[in-house]
């Protein structure tokens, strides 16, 4: 985690500098574990590697920060089960 | 607000069938279901301007998912009812989906004949080198050597390519891709679809519980790899000697030519026939 905020934190410095189509995008990566059967795909072809297991072996996203969108995993997906979505900002403090 | 993707599955998908499918974890039916709704989706038609008809084994499997006019006929013949369809109401847009030893075994007659009829169909076969569903046995795109249960010892028979046979039997669209380049199969199911003619997708893909198991090809995601690794482009095959295309997988659009419509003749010898006045 530490590494990661390191990282976006060049882009922070630049966001007031650069126009805003230059400013960092987030996306959120959803799992549906009913129709996962945790074949490992998502895991394996993540260019940022950011898909970890839990302890019974189904996906879960480890750092959303750094997904970069490229919708890999969900296009890749043979049981429909991913779904990346751009972040949207929270209204409220327990937004998930 | 739901994402492109869910809106897609929401739309396309025939939520009270169960799911998650039947196909076992990682295997590339279900990538290529997910190509075909983003063809679709892509395309904007409409669900009931869309008939799909499969055959038997593990990709005959995929219509009964999704929410189109689908037919799930016998071993063989999805080509069959789908020229029927088409003869009957040429204005639908008609697409056989099929795996390999559904199309080039069982069914090759009829897919060698359609190819050359040039019936104004799509045809997407799923190639994975084996009979899944049945237990393994090989299946006319099986290579040379290969294990599976009917060739215990190495297969002593030598594979064919299905795209170069579409090719010969005088498809007009024939295209070929892997599962791993998902968003290739989507443009290239768009195109065939839109081509005027047979257009043949022949899509590459992983069987890694009957086939990879048995040649220690490791499972879905190391199969993939290969996929990746083995496959090279039409535009850069061109430029590698035969030797160097050796076990590699062309990918593109191999064949793209015009060539007359049968169900657009048909018409015409029917309005010939017609001035012609005779009384058969």
């Amino acid at each position: 985690m530490g590494k990661a905020t390191k990282k976006s934190e060049p882009v922070t410095d630049t966001k007031d500098k650069t126009p805003s189509s230059r400013k960092k995008k987030y996306f959120d990566v959803s799992f549906y574990h009913d129709w996962c059967k945790s074949c490992g795909i998502c895991m394996a072809f993540c260019p940022q590697k950011i898909i970890g297991t839990d302890s019974k072996g189904r996906p879960v996203i480890e750092d959303a920060d750094r997904c970069v969108g490229c919708r890999f995993c969900e296009i890749h997906c043979p049981d429909f089960a991913i779904t990346v979505s751009d972040r949207k900002p929270k209204r409220r403090i327990n937004d998930v | 607000m739901p994402t492109p993707a869910q809106a897609i599955r929401h739309e396309y998908l025939r939520h009270n069938k169960k799911f998650p499918h039947v196909w076992c974890p990682g295997c590339g039916n279900g990538i290529v279901m997910g190509a075909l709704l983003r063809a679709i989706h892509h395309l904007e038609l409409s669900k009931d301007e869309v008939v799909l008809t499969s055959g038997i084994g593990c990709s005959g499997r995929m219509p009964t998912y999704l929410d189109f006019n689908t037919l799930h006929t016998t071993h063989g013949r999805a080509l069959t009812f789908a020229t029927g369809v088409k003869l009957a109401n040429p204005a639908l847009n008609v697409v056989a989906i099929m795996g390999d030893g559904d199309a080039t075994a069982i069914g090759g007659n009829h897919f060698i004949h359609a190819a050359r009829r040039n019936l104004n169909l799509t045809a997407i076969i799923i190639n994975n080198s084996i009979y899944g569903m049945t237990g393994g046995q090989y299946s006319p795109t099986t290579p040379f050597g290969a294990i599976s249960t009917t060739s215990v010892y190495g297969h002593i028979e030598h594979a064919f390519s299905i795209a170069e046979l579409a090719v010969t039997a005088g498809a007009s669209f024939v295209a070929r891709s892997t599962v791993y380049h998902a968003d290739l199969i989507d443009r290239l199911i768009e195109q065939a679809m839109q081509k005027r003619g047979f257009a043949v997708v022949e899509v590459i893909s992983n069987c890694h519980v009957q086939y990879g198991r048995r040649n220690k090809l490791g499972g879905a995601v190391d199969m993939l790899k290969q996929f990746k690794e083995q496959a090279v482009t039409v535009s850069r095959a061109e430029k590698l000697s035969p030797e160097e295309l050796e076990g590699k997988t062309t990918i593109g659009v191999l064949v793209d030519r015009e060539l007359p419509v049968s169900t657009e003749e048909y018409k015409k010898v029917r309005r010939r026939a017609h001035e012609s006045g005779d009384k058969v």
